[in-house]
């Protein structure tokens, strides 16, 4: 039989806020345990939580980013629960009524072809702390410093129909709360995770099967990985005539499969009602507005426009918009490099970032800057240096930070545009090889790159190519 | 100058000798303390007395008073119920959960009322978790009604009202989620104002029920009210449900007479289930009202009688949920050499917790649990919406409504514990209050076979002045509120 | 509505509460009285209302700026912890 795979995700993005949701705690990863754990974050008695501002403002601009509506009045609820990583017994979500509602991304797939891909709603909540588990014998230690850090969860409609898909969606997400500047995004900080709800079904049947949800999951590798794991697990009990089981599922990296949870086995009851500490949210059309306003231009749109503005292939300009500093990137190039943004193009996707990939380093973190690398361009559109020797410049400026001009002249890079200096060394290299010069006149053509690299050479690479390609086909045919 | 001894002198008494400097802080606070320490074998009115911080804090009041920096409430000693979160000082809410607990902060009543110069002279007993309406569910046992000790003082805050009705304190705080400021003051012949919902800061205060709680005052009269309410009211920014409003100055709106005030006879409150004896007096506090030249008119709130079944449903659903904070691992009790977490929480929680907070926090677990919420929980949120529109109306025809406070004057210590809904029946008349979040006040009006009966007044959101202006200007007119038991006067 | 002991046992069990075996049978009597009498609730007509969350009706969610203003005072608030070691709270091993 052949099935079909359904995914749906939630993803939890932690807000970048300066200071928790319900408390003025900060919010900085890594500090000692529970030195952010205030009497609010630790659910003191007699502690009550009143909301950050910031933490609604970014969940307003999410939603305005997927085009969702923004539920003029909504609810916080507590979710009841027992774990020692929950201190008030309760996690502070939203349930019936979430701040941001129906919305969509849209996804382009391997074959290039767009894929629309449903968001069901976004809430704010509070985050949990950590336990845990290594160096005490028989018992766990608990950190409540995230506990608190404001979070939204982002719930996809389960339009999603291989990892591959679940992974663009997520990294297409993870793109949009950077842009948006409201997720720092690391992920090895679990900044941003999510968890997959995944089930499979009889290729054209319209009914969904059992599904599991894999918690907890921190990398988009772990994503595709778990999701082929367990769609790999669930076809096996289905075609040796079991039945898959609805439950909550961990990834485990290190073996690379998905194991049962046994804390969450028990049927949950989570008691939702409506938090009595805290009043209805209300969003009013102006703070609509001040959001909409403060909105920065989109990857969508501003893939959009480099492709139109700048002629650049759709491909080009999507991964030039794959994240803002990238394209921030680009853009300085091509504003110092007037009528040039495609070779500009070439270059960042090109050089540059393999460059980045192979130093492991952010755009920001890049050794040749904006300014730097348009004025290597410019001296390649202005003829001064070939593409070729561009590419060693560019080797240059990588290693030794020195600018584009300043390696040319103390190399002597300068490219050979003066005619008659070119016709000068074919001249030397048509004497010093008379039997080739005769091979070729009596018919031998393939031995025309054979001169060109021998000119080449003999102007240590600097001939301007196309000067060098015209004038030796002269010379060559003779008087 | 009269000779009447310190002790039964009310606040504002007090506050003025303090300030002309007839007595000293220190003088009156050892004096108070003297009387508090005295009276706990016999009364159990007090958790914990904090007689070296109260004289070090009395010491300090003089000092300002000395060099002229004192404000209208320096100097003056008070109590606090032991709800309220106390820097450095332990702080229990009735319960052996919290038995061994520190509070590292002060509740925003208590800052506020430490801002104003008042003497913390302790922290008052009460029902655990502020569940109970006879101060017997306290893990530091009953309380006793000073006018006599085989009687309850009244609940949650029996200890505070004890400790006024003795003239042991001249305030205390106090909190009301269904009546515990206004029964116990009831039934041992104080005046106790629960105000409006959001009027005073909920911060630090121990929750019961959310949507309910409202911090208030008891003392011995109106007057005394006014000038402790005052000090400790007004918003908070560390509590979303606190109200952002002015304070007035409820000490001088206590001069508007009565004259022309609309007062609404509530005609459920008199339907069924008073005590004949405690109908007659309140009819008697009626015509003063009348002689005073208010206006009696009958009123009818039609969904007031659903009052105990809504309450019963809305505040252990909250409290199931606001005390699952409790459960061994941050503070409060830990059981025992825990088998796994499962048994830390079980057992923490079964051994720290009485048995009527058990009995709250299941019935409210219940009420929310899937398959019974919208029956029970959604049903008892859309009938407070019924009773709280009830208020409003009848609002819109009356200045205040007036009826009983409690159906009985204090009944026997152990009458009521085996039967919690004979139990929760005593705040018939005091719930719908704060289903609406409307203030109320209860103040005394005669006795019935020696045990003193309270009139409650209620009135629309915001309108604490009027309440205490109303309650004042019988108590111009009446001396139920100076009455003391004779063995502690 | 009546309950059964393993009602109660189910409740006792979600709400984390141990009850000691004597204990189960007064609160099958207790509980069962009290959701009878909120049971009155059923004889009120209610169609159309909106349930009734908080007191105050149109008030709505104050926002707080955005500021760190905490100071790490762990090693004051965990006077009051059981259990403690390096700072952090411990309870019985978390199986997951």
């Amino acid at each position: 039989m052949n099935w079909e795979t359904v995914i749906g995700l939630e993803i939890h993005a932690q807000l970048a806020t300066r200071s928790k949701i319900f408390s003025g705690s900060a919010t900085t990863y890594g500090a000692a345990p529970n030195a952010q754990a205030s009497l609010v974050d630790l659910g003191y008695p007699g502690v009550l939580p009143v909301l950050n501002g910031a933490a609604v403002r970014m969940a307003v601009s999410f939603g305005l980013a997927v085009g969702a509506q923004i539920a003029p009045r909504s609810v916080f609820a507590r979710k009841n629960y027992f774990y020692p990583d929950l201190p008030k017994g309760y996690q502070i979500s939203q349930y019936e009524l979430p701040v941001v509602g129906k919305g969509s991304l849209d996804i382009v797939l391997e074959d290039g072809t767009k894929k629309r891909v449903g968001i069901t709603r976004a809430h704010l909540e509070e985050d949990a702390g950590k336990s845990l588990h290594e160096g005490l014998a028989g018992a766990s230690a608990i950190d409540l410093n995230r506990a608190g850090t404001p979070l939204i969860e982002i719930v996809s409609e389960p339009d999603m129909r291989s990892a591959k898909e679940a992974i663009a969606y997520m990294k297409k997400v993870h793109t949009l709360v950077r842009y948006l500047g409201i997720c720092d995004g690391n992920m090895q900080e679990g900044s941003f995770r999510c968890d997959a709800n995944v089930s499979v079904r009889p290729l054209g049947s319209d009914r969904f099967g059992t599904r599991a949800e894999i918690k907890n999951l921190n990398s988009f590798r772990f994503v595709e990985k778990a999701i082929n794991y367990e769609v790999t697990r669930q076809i096996d009990i289905l075609e040796g005539g079991g039945k898959v089981v609805q439950e909550t599922r961990l990834y485990d990296p290190d073996k690379g499969e998905t194991r049962s949870m046994r804390s969450k086995e028990e049927a949950n009851d989570y008691r939702y009602f409506p938090d009595p500490d805290l009043l209805p949210l209300s969003i009013e059309a102006r703070f609509l507005d001040e959001v909409r306003a403060a909105l920065p231009e989109l990857p969508d749109a501003k893939a959009a426009r480099f492709a139109r503005d700048y002629g650049l292939s759709e491909y080009d300009a999507g991964v030039l918009t794959a994240s803002r500093e990238l394209a921030g990137y680009y853009e300085d190039v091509v504003k110092r490099v007037a009528g040039e943004p495609k070779l500009a193009a070439n270059w960042v996707t090109g050089e540059l970032a393999a460059s980045l990939n192979r130093d492991n380093l952010e755009i920001g973190e890049s050794r040749v800057g904006p300014a730097q690398l348009a004025g290597l361009v410019s001296r390649i559109a202005d003829d001064t240096i070939s593409g070729k020797i561009a590419k060693d410049v560019f080797e240059a400026m990588w290693a030794d930070g020195r600018d584009a001009d300043a390696i040319i002249e103390a190399k002597g890079l300068r490219q050979i545009t003066d005619s008659s200096a070119i016709e000068r060394a074919i001249d030397e290299v048509m004497a010093k090889n008379p039997g080739q010069l005769a091979e070729y006149r009596s018919g031998k053509d393939k031995l025309f790159g054979f001169f060109i690299g021998q000119t080449m050479k003999a102007t240590q690479g600097k001939a301007n190519p196309a000067q060098l390609n015209e004038l030796l086909k002269k010379k060559l045919a003779g008087p | 100058m009269s000779a009447a001894p310190l002790h039964s002198r009310g606040l504002a008494a007090l506050a003025s000798g303090l300030a002309q400097r007839e007595f000293s802080s220190v003088e009156l606070t050892r004096h108070l303390l003297g009387r508090l320490e005295a009276a706990q074998p016999q009364l159990n009115a007090m958790v914990s007395i904090t007689g070296e911080a109260a004289l070090a804090a009395a010491a300090r009041a003089d000092g300002a008073i000395a060099s002229g920096r004192a404000g209208p409430l320096t100097g003056v000693p008070i109590v606090h119920k032991d709800i309220f979160c106390t820097e450095g000082v332990r702080t229990t809410c009735g319960s052996r959960m919290l038995d061994n607990f520190v509070s590292p902060y002060d509740a925003t009543v208590v800052a506020n009322l430490k801002a104003a110069g008042t003497v913390m002279l302790g922290k008052a007993n009460m029902d655990e978790f502020a569940m109970g309406s006879s101060n017997e569910t306290s893990w530091f046992g009953p309380v006793k009604n000073p006018w006599n000790t085989a009687m309850v003082p009244g609940g949650s805050s029996g200890g505070s009202a004890a400790v006024v009705a003795a003239r042991l304190a001249p305030a205390a705080t106090a909190t009301d989620t269904g009546g515990s400021i206004r029964q116990p003051a009831a039934l041992t012949g104080i005046t106790g104002l629960k105000p409006t919902y959001g009027r005073v800061s909920r911060y630090g205060m121990i929750a019961f029920a959310s949507s309910l709680d409202q911090a208030g005052v008891l003392a011995a009269s109106a007057e005394d009210c006014a000038l402790l309410l005052g000090a400790m009211a007004g918003f908070d920014p560390r509590d979303s449900t606190s109200v952002d409003q002015p304070v007035p100055d409820y000490a001088a709106a206590l001069a508007t007479p009565a004259k022309g005030l609309r007062i609404g006879l509530v005609k459920e409150f008199f339907d069924q289930g008073l005590d004949a004896e405690n109908e007659r007096q309140l009819r008697a506090a009626f015509a003063v009202y009348e002689k005073l030249g208010a206006t009696l008119v009958d009123v009818s709130l039609p969904n007031v009688g659903l009052s105990v079944p809504t309450y019963y449903v809305v505040a252990p659903a909250e409290c199931s949920s606001n005390l699952a904070r409790f459960d061994g691992v941050r503070f409060g009790h830990r059981c025992d050499q825990p088998r796994d977490l499962l048994d830390l929480y079980k057992r923490s929680r079964g051994e720290g917790f009485g048995a009527e907070v058990k009995r709250r926090i299941m019935t409210g677990t219940y009420v929310l649990s899937a398959g019974y919420y919208d029956a029970y929980y959604l049903k008892a949120q859309r009938v407070r919406q019924l009773i709280s529109a009830d208020f409003v109306r009848a609002f819109e025809h009356v200045d205040v409504l007036a009826g009983p406070t409690s159906p009985t004057p204090a009944f026997p210590l152990g009458a009521k514990t085996s039967d919690p809904i004979t139990m929760y029946l005593n705040d018939i008349y005091t719930i719908g209050a704060n289903l609406a979040g409307v203030p109320a006040l209860s103040i005394p009006c005669g006795f019935v076979h020696d045990l003193p009966v309270g009139l409650q007044l209620v009135g629309p959101h915001f309108s604490e002045a009027k309440l205490l202006a109303a309650a004042h200007a019988f108590q111009q007119e009446t001396d139920w509120h100076a009455r003391v038991p004779a063995v502690w006067q | 509505m009546s309950l059964n002991r393993s009602d109660i046992e189910n409740i006792a069990h979600l709400a984390r509460l141990s009850l000691r075996e004597d204990e189960v049978a007064g609160y099958v009597e207790t509980l069962g009285n009290i959701l009878a009498m909120v049971g009155q609730l059923d004889r009120a007509e209610t169609g159309g209302i909106e349930p009734m969350a908080h007191p105050l009706a149109g008030l709505t969610q104050r926002l707080r700026v955005d500021e760190a203003t905490e100071n790490d005072r762990h090693a004051l608030y965990q006077q009051n912890a059981p259990q403690v070691e390096s700072g952090l709270y411990v309870v019985p091993k978390v199986i997951e």
